[in-house]
C-alpha cells in the first residue's frame, strides 16, 4: 500500500518529527481513496458456530437467514423470496430464491438449509424455543417447516444470526463450522478470529451489487482505542462509543456520529420469591428510590436514555404511551416501606423487628455500564435505608442464580429484540415458571395467557395491540423487573463514507447501501 | 600448555551441558506444574463453569440455563474432576494441548497464532529498548554526574512512573491522533507494531539505561581499565575492548529479569492496541473458564520465559569466562 506523499508543511513536519517511525508505517493510516472500508467494534469473533458469533457474519453481509425484518420487525424476505402458512397454522412453506448461489459457486438448495435449521435446533440457537416438529425439503427449493402447536414469531426466529445459512462445504465431518460459505453480497477474503475478519463483494450475488468492494472488520476491547482509532481517520466506522470519548468526538468535529435507540434495556431482576421482596410496595419503593434521570446524565451521558416503562421508543409497537411513568420519588418510597413494616434504624437503614432490609446484587462487566450502574443505585437504596452489596461477576451467575434461586437482585442489559419480534423473548422472561433473564417467584396468569395468545398468533392486528398494551401494563404496575435504562449504539462515521444507516435491530451494518463520498 | 587447553574446553562444554540440562528439566517440570495448577485454580474459581463457558460461548444475551446444559453435556463437564486432569496429562504426554471449549478450535493453533504477535511484540520492545537503553546508560556511566546524565535519570524516572495503560493512550493521542504519523490499533499494517513496541519499550528503556549506567561506572572505574588506559589505549579502545564486555554481565542479567515485565505489560498494552497477542487471550480464556486454553497460555509463556533465560545464561557465559571454567577469580 503506497500513497502519494504530498509535499506539504503539515506532512514534512510529520516526517521530521515521527521520524523512523513515519517511515516503517509504510504510508500513512489516514485511510487513503482504495482502502478498504475498516469497521471496529467490541464484538470478538469467538468461533464460527452460528449461536456464537453469526451476528458477525449476518451484519457484515456475509451469509443470510431465510427472514428479514423491518426495523419495527415486521418480516421481510431474505433468503426465501416468499413464505406461506397452512391454515392451521402449522405448517410453513418458505420459496428460496431461484438464483441465490454460495460463494463457492453452488447452488442455494432446500437441503443445505435444512441442514443449518436442523443444526440451529440446539439451545442456545433460537429455532429451539419454537415447537418445531420437523424441517423437510419439500423438492430442491421448499423447506418446509412443520410445528406442533401454532408458533407466529417463527418469521422472527428464522431472522436471527443463529439460523443463519451456510453450504455444505462450511461443515467439518464432526459437523462442526469449519469456514463460512454464505450467500451474502460479501464473502469472507481473510478471516483470523478472535480479531480480524476481511470481506469482498462476491460476483455471483443474485441481487445489487455493492458500491464497496472491501470491508474490514477489527475488534479492539477498549472504547478508548475506538475512538481514537475513528479520529486519527484509521476507521470509517467506530461502534461502542463510551460517554467520555463521545463528548471529545462531538467537540473535535472530526467524524460524524450517528445514533439509534436500540431496543435493549437496563433492567433490575428481582426475586419476588424473597419474603422481603414478595411485597409489591417494596418493589415498588425500590424502583421509587431510583434516580433514572441522574443515572442517564451523569452515567450514561444522555438524559433521554432515563427508562420510563420496560420498552423504549425505538420498539413501537410495545412502546406504550398510555403507561404512567416510573418516577424518582424518594419521599413515596419512604411511604411505601414503612408501611410495608420496615421502620429506620439507628444507622439509618430499615428493618422490621430486627431483620435488616439487606439484598445483594449481581452484575457482570461486559457491558462496562453495568458496575457504574449498580454503584450508583447501591447508594440510591442506601439513602432510602435499603443495604445493598453489589457483586460484579460473569454474565452466567445471573441465570445460575436463577436457578439454584440464590438471586436476590440482578442486573442486566436485556436485549427485548434478539430477534425481531419481542414475543418470544418476553415468553422466555415473563413465562409460567419464569425466566433466567425475566421474572423470579412472580407470575401472572392474564400476562401468560396473553402472551400465549400474541405466540399462537393474535386474531386481529387491534387485538394484538390490545394484548400488548395489556403485557405493557401488568409488568409496569407489578414490576417483576425494574426498568432503569435504555441505550442508544453510537457510531462514529468517518468523513470519506456516505450513506451510512444504523439498523436498531443491530442485524446489519447495512454496507450494500454506503458509498465513497466523491 | 595443551593439556590445560584441553582442560579448558572440557570445562566450557559442561558448562554448557548444564546450563541446557537444568533448564530443559526446568521447561518439562514448569509444564506440569504450571499446567496442574491452572487446572485445579480454573475448577475451583467461584461460579459455576458450564455457565461461565456458555457466557463466553454465546455472549451475555444468548446465556441462559439451557444453554449451560448443553455445554455440560457437550464437554462432559460432570465427569469426576481427577479424569479430566488425567485426561489432560495424557494428551500433554503427547504433546497435545487439546481444544479450546469456547471457540472449539486446537489450542496449539490458536496459542501459535498468538504467540508470534506476542514475540512480534516482544522483540520490538527490546530492540526499542536496547537502542534507546543502551547507549545513554554507557554514556551515563562514563561521564557521570553530565546533563545527559541527569536527563536520563529524570525521564527513567518518569517513565518508569507512569502505567503503560497511561503511556499508550498518551502515544495513541499524540503519535496516532495529532501527527497521523501511525495507526492507532490493529496488526494490519507493518507500523502497528511500532506504538505497542514503543509502550513497553520506553519503560524498560529507562530501567536498562540506569542499570547500564550503574554497570558502566563501576567497569570504568575498575583497575583493568585503568590499566588498559595506562598502557597506552585510548579511551575508545579501553572501552571497546575492556569496558563493554564487563559491563554486559549486569545488564543482560537485569534483561532476563525483565521478560517479566514484557509478558505483564503484554496483558494490558495488547488489549489497548488491539494486538491479537496471547496475554490478551489468557485474559479472555479466563474469563471464559476455558481450562485448555489456561493450560495452554500459561504454559507456552513459562516456555518463553525459561527459553529466554537460557538465551541469557548463555550470554552470561560467553561473555564471562570466569563462568566457563568454573574459577572464581
Amino acid at each position: 500500500m503506497t500513497l502519494p506523499i504530498h509535499p506539504t508543511r503539515r506532512r514534512a513536519l510529520q516526517l521530521c518529527l515521527a521520524g523512523p517511525a513515519a517511515m516503517a508505517s509504510a504510508g500513512s493510516p489516514a485511510q487513503p481513496a482504495g482502502a478498504p472500508l475498516q469497521i471496529v467494534g467490541p464484538w470478538e469473533i469467538g468461533g464460527l458456530a452460528p449461536a456464537s458469533s453469526g451476528y458477525i457474519f449476518t451484519r457484515m453481509q456475509i451469509t443470510e437467514t431465510l427472514m428479514e425484518a423491518r426495523e419495527d420487525g415486521a418480516p421481510l424476505p431474505g433468503l426465501a423470496e416468499r413464505w406461506r402458512v397452512s391454515a392451521d397454522g402449522l405448517a410453513w412453506r418458505f420459496w428460496l430464491r431461484p438464483a441465490a448461489r454460495f460463494h463457492d459457486g453452488t447452488p442455494v438448495t432446500a437441503a443445505a438449509v435444512v441442514r443449518c435449521l436442523q443444526a440451529s435446533r440446539v439451545a442456545p440457537a433460537l429455532l429451539s424455543v419454537a415447537p418445531v416438529k420437523s424441517v423437510d425439503a419439500e423438492g430442491a427449493s421448499i423447506v418446509v417447516i412443520r410445528l406442533v402447536s401454532p408458533h407466529g414469531s417463527l418469521p422472527a426466529l428464522l431472522a436471527h444470526s443463529s439460523t443463519m445459512v451456510l453450504a455444505p462445504a462450511s461443515y467439518g465431518l464432526d459437523g462442526a463450522v469449519r469456514a463460512i460459505v454464505g450467500t451474502g453480497p460479501y464473502r469472507v477474503a481473510s478471516l483470523a478470529p478472535p480479531q480480524q475478519l476481511e470481506a469482498v463483494t462476491f460476483e455471483g450475488y443474485d441481487g445489487a451489487k455493492p458500491a464497496i468492494e472491501r470491508v474490514r472488520y477489527l475488534t479492539a476491547g477498549r472504547p478508548e482505542t475506538r475512538a481514537l482509532m475513528a479520529e486519527g481517520g484509521q476507521a470509517d466506522l467506530a461502534y461502542g462509543l463510551d460517554p467520555a470519548s463521545l463528548v471529545r468526538l462531538r467537540k473535535r468535529r472530526k467524524v460524524g456520529i450517528d445514533t439509534v435507540m436500540l431496543p435493549r434495556t437496563v433492567i433490575l431482576k428481582v426475586n419476588a420469591g424473597l419474603p422481603a421482596l414478595k411485597d409489591l410496595r417494596v418493589r415498588q419503593a425500590l424502583s421509587l428510590s431510583i434516580d433514572r434521570a441522574g443515572i442517564a446524565k451523569a452515567l450514561l451521558r444522555d438524559p433521554e436514555l432515563a427508562a420510563t416503562q420496560l420498552f423504549p421508543p425505538t420498539l413501537g409497537t410495545w412502546h406504550n404511551l398510555a403507561l404512567a411513568p416510573l418516577a424518582h420519588d424518594p419521599a413515596a418510597a419512604a411511604r411505601l416501606l414503612s408501611e410495608a413494616g420496615w421502620q429506620r434504624g439507628a444507622d439509618g437503614l430499615r428493618d422490621a423487628a430486627g431483620q435488616p432490609l439487606r439484598l445483594s446484587l449481581r452484575t457482570f462487566p461486559d457491558r462496562p455500564e453495568l458496575p457504574l450502574i449498580a454503584t450508583a443505585l447501591q447508594e440510591q437504596w442506601r439513602q432510602a435505608g435499603i443495604a445493598v452489596q453489589v457483586n460484579i461477576g460473569n454474565s452466567g451467575d445471573i441465570p445460575l442464580g436463577h436457578r439454584d434461586g440464590s438471586l436476590q437482585l440482578g442486573l442486566a442489559a436485556r436485549n427485548y429484540a434478539t430477534v425481531p419480534d419481542p414475543t418470544g423473548t418476553l415468553m422466555q422472561d415473563f413465562g409460567a415458571a419464569g425466566g433466567d433473564w425475566g421474572a423470579m417467584g412472580w407470575t401472572s396468569d392474564p400476562l401468560v395467557e396473553a402472551l400465549a395468545e400474541l405466540t399462537h398468533g393474535a386474531s386481529s392486528p387491534e387485538r394484538a395491540a390490545g394484548l400488548r398494551a395489556q403485557v405493557t401494563a401488568e409488568l409496569q404496575s407489578n414490576l417483576p423487573v425494574v426498568p432503569i435504562a435504555w441505550y442508544r449504539q453510537q457510531v462514529a462515521v468517518g468523513p470519506r463514507l456516505a450513506g451510512v444507516s444504523l439498523d436498531p435491530l443491530e442485524r446489519s451494518y447495512r454496507l450494500t447501501a454506503m458509498r465513497w463520498r466523491a | 600448555m595443551n593439556n590445560h587447553t584441553n582442560d579448558k574446553t572440557a570445562a566450557t562444554a559442561t558448562a554448557w551441558t548444564g546450563i541446557l540440562l537444568r533448564r530443559c528439566m526446568q521447561i518439562v517440570a514448569l509444564g506440569l506444574l504450571v499446567g496442574t495448577v491452572c487446572f485445579f485454580m480454573a475448577r475451583f474459581l467461584p461460579g459455576d463453569m458450564a455457565t461461565r463457558i456458555a457466557a463466553g460461548r454465546y455472549g451475555y444475551d444468548l446465556v441462559n440455563n439451557a444453554a449451560a446444559d448443553a455445554v455440560r453435556a457437550e464437554l462432559g463437564l460432570d465427569r469426576p474432576m481427577w479424569l479430566a486432569l488425567l485426561q489432560w496429562w495424557g494428551q500433554i504426554a503427547r504433546f497435545d494441548l487439546g481444544t479450546s471449549l469456547v471457540t472449539g478450535n486446537a489450542v496449539w493453533r490458536e496459542v501459535a497464532h498468538q504467540l508470534g504477535a506476542t514475540v512480534d511484540l516482544a522483540v520490538a520492545s527490546m530492540l526499542i529498548a536496547v537502542t534507546a537503553g543502551l547507549p545513554l546508560g554507557i554514556w551515563s556511566g562514563l561521564h557521570p554526574g553530565g546533563w545527559i546524565d541527569r536527563l536520563t535519570l529524570a525521564s527513567a524516572v518518569v517513565l518508569r512512573a507512569i502505567p503503560s495503560f497511561l503511556l499508550a493512550v498518551l502515544l495513541m493521542v499524540l503519535v496516532a491522533v495529532q501527527l497521523g504519523a501511525l495507526p492507532v490499533a490493529g496488526d494490519d499494517h507493518a507500523g502497528s507494531l511500532l506504538l505497542p513496541a514503543l509502550t513497553l519499550g520506553l519503560g524498560l528503556a529507562a530501567g536498562l539505561a540506569r542499570v547500564t549506567r550503574a554497570a558502566m561506572r563501576e567497569a570504568a572505574a575498575s583497575p583493568s581499565y585503568e590499566f588498559a588506559r595506562t598502557k597506552g589505549l585510548s579511551g575508545r579502545q579501553a572501552l571497546v575492548r575492556h569496558g563493554l564486555r564487563q559491563a554486559a554481565t549486569p545488564v543482560v542479567a537485569y534483561l532476563g529479569v525483565q521478560a517479566v515485565f514484557l509478558v505483564e505489560g503484554a496483558v494490558v498494552v495488547e488489549t489497548l492496541f488491539a494486538w491479537p497477542g496471547i496475554g490478551h487471550a489468557l485474559v479472555h480464556a479466563v474469563f471464559g473458564r476455558d481450562v485448555p486454553m489456561i493450560q495452554g497460555t500459561a504454559l507456552c509463556m513459562g516456555g518463553v520465559f525459561v527459553t529466554f533465560n537460557l538465551l541469557v545464561d548463555a550470554a552470561c557465559l560467553a561473555l564471562d569466562p570466569r563462568r566457563r571454567t568454573g574459577s572464581t577469580a
